[in-house]
């Protein structure tokens, strides 16, 4: 190894530690910016050290690409948080892009003459990377609302899948079994491509912070593949850090949902038949009024944030009410399911946008016990996550499924878009409890006139 | 050797047998210690992300997006480098690589330094109404 090898290494040595140092910061709000800007760092010395690797001859292609890329990350940097759903899924099919061009690529130069092992890796890294450029496209459509966010079923469809895999694995095989007949290749990356698409198409919005996690997880473990390929140790180390971390995010947004894996990606929620609890009785619409008395004289409220918070723009809203009631000496707490919103942490963030502090977000477990305690209860916009039949239901479709226990406070306020069911369809037997009042209309305007209701109170 | 594949011992034993130029082959030695590479990251990631608050799962997924982008240094060699032959096809997957790659690294790093900006304890204002009365 020359000198100019030792070095690059040396940097390529720092950067894995500075990334495990920069993500060891994000175990609490205070150190997370330092974390970030260290393995920010990390990757500016792993970069510029690589600009003068022996291999490079010619720049034109680097200085192009490194352009074209800060043009279309910077801006891409720049969306409102509501839109960080869509934005995440887009940079995981770049992500898996980058991957798999790269294994591409390899294959183009060397061609057979990889040996097994590589040519294992290389396999596993297009694979993975093909499929999930793909699905997050099509993650990205949905959650846009370019694409209908209902699963899309047609009837063979497993059957199907089944034999895209199938066709799949098996050009693999036989690929690696004949490393010169290309054809094998490339039919494995068009397979790849087309099930990327049919993974994620019967998948219903609601399930997307699974999905996110789940491409997530395979762009970092394409990029881990890629590191096999080139033999490079900050690859594998990057990319395998990415890929846990998306794995880690799945199996507990699962958990928060009481499903499994599978039944995420093979279940097609909301076609099985659930049994609903009959309800009985009639929603008891309240008038904006009321709701702001109720506020003003309360103790304790607590703010339920989801999807519908988000789609309202709803966020500044919600804060300046609470920043009214807190002026009150009003103790107002925001509770967060983690799986409100489309992606993991989505309404941690866009309430952090609106400046509400960190410590007055609350995880569901640690609101629960504090529900008997709490005046008002405000529903935000959310549905499933505060649905009691996943607790009290056994034979709901959700039943398992850990809730935050809105219906046991004193009064709970639904603020709604309309009196339909919400995304998943299912009856919520909340809105119809005598302790619920619904409030109709737009999240952001129903918030505001609450504000101005609760000072003229 | 062929008919080796058949079995999962041999399927894999094969992976070792199949013939490469030895410059571009991975040698077991490197495979191995890869390997090691790969397990132990495995496991200190599973001990840090495991610690990063729910709170904090968006900018998580947009960090580790960030870092994944260090494919970027794969992609700039290949983008760079001269080959006998493919030199053309080989040049624009390396540069759509760097670009794809860019695009992650920036976006990632500035969008998830812009969502970390807005988490606080708490808020400026009510830390500054006590002296307005004064």
């Amino acid at each position: 190894m020359s000198n100019a090898q030792y070095f690059l290494e040396a940097t390529y040595l720092i950067a894995s530690c500075l990334f495990v140092l920069g993500l060891k910061g994000l175990s609490h709000p205070d150190t997370a910016r330092r974390g970030m800007i260290m393995a920010a760092a990390g990757m500016s010395a792993a970069v510029l050290g690589t600009l003068f690797h022996p291999d490079i001859h010619n720049y034109i292609y680097i200085a192009i690409g490194l352009i074209l890329g800060s043009c279309i990350g910077i801006p891409m940097a720049m969306v409102p948080m509501t839109a960080m759903p869509q934005r995440t899924a887009l940079s995981h099919a770049f992500g898996a892009m980058a991957a798999s061009m790269v294994g591409i690529a390899e294959y183009v130069i060397h061609g057979p003459t990889l040996g097994g092992v590589k040519m294992g890796a290389l396999g596993l890294e297009v694979m993975l990377g093909s499929l999930t450029v793909t699905g997050s496209l099509i993650a990205a459509a949905k959650l846009q609302e370019l694409m209908r966010g209902t699963p899309i079923m047609f009837k063979g469809q497993q059957i199907v899948n089944l034999g895209l895999f199938i066709v799949m694995i098996g050009s693999f095989i036989t690929w690696l079994i004949n490393p010169a007949v290309s054809v094998y290749f490339y039919t494995m990356v068009g397979c790849a491509f087309v099930f990327g698409v049919m993974l994620v198409i019967p998948i219903g919005a609601a399930d997307m912070p699974v999905v996110m996690s789940l491409l997530n997880s395979y762009a970092g473990l394409s990029s881990a593949a890629t590191g096999f390929v080139l033999g490079n140790n900050v690859l594998i180390i990057a990319g395998t850090l990415d890929g846990f971390s998306g794995f880690i995010l799945s199996i507990l947004m699962c958990r928060a949902m009481n499903r499994s894996i599978t039944n995420v990606l093979f279940g097609g929620f909301g076609s099985a038949v659930s049994v609903e609890t009959a309800v009985s009785g009639s929603m008891r619409e309240v008038s904006v009024d009321d709701v702001a008395v109720q506020l003003a004289y309360a103790s304790q409220v607590v703010f339920v944030p989801g999807y519908g918070m988000a789609t309202a723009q709803a966020q500044h809203a919600c804060r300046e009410l609470g920043n009214l009631l807190e002026e009150r000496g009003i103790a107002v707490k925001y509770a967060i399911h983690p799986v409100a919103g489309r992606m993991p942490g989505h309404m941690n963030v866009l309430l952090a946008e609106a400046n509400v502090p960190y410590s007055s977000l609350y995880e569901m477990e640690q609101i629960n016990p504090e529900m008997p305690q709490t005046d008002v209860a405000v529903v935000i916009g959310a549905n499933d996550v505060v649905n009691p039949d996943a607790r009290d239901n056994p034979k709901s479709l959700i039943a398992g499924m850990p809730i935050i226990e809105v219906d046991k406070a004193k009064s709970v306020v639904v603020l709604k878009r309309g009196k339909g069911k919400g995304f998943s369809g299912l009856e919520n037997p909340l809105f119809f409890k005598s302790v619920t009042g619904m409030l109709y209309g737009d999240a952001k305007t129903s918030l505001t006139n609450l504000a101005q209701a609760v000072q003229k109170v | 050797m062929e008919h080796l594949l058949f079995h999962p011992v041999g399927f894999i034993a094969a992976f070792f047998l199949l013939e490469g130029a030895p410059e571009q082959k991975l040698s077991p030695a490197v495979l191995i210690a890869s390997l090691y590479v790969f397990a132990l990251a495995a496991f200190l990631g599973y001990q840090v992300i495991s610690r990063v608050p729910p709170l904090l799962h968006t900018p998580l997924m947009s960090a580790t997006n960030a870092i994944s982008g260090i494919s970027l240094i794969g992609s700039i060699v290949i983008a760079g480098s001269h080959y006998d032959q493919h030199q053309t096809l080989a040049s624009i997957l390396g540069c759509a690589a760097v670009t794809s790659a860019m695009i992650n690294v920036t976006g990632g790093f500035l969008i998830t330094d812009r969502m970390l900006k807005m988490f606080h304890k708490k808020e400026a204002p009510k830390a500054a109404k006590p002296e307005e009365k004064k």
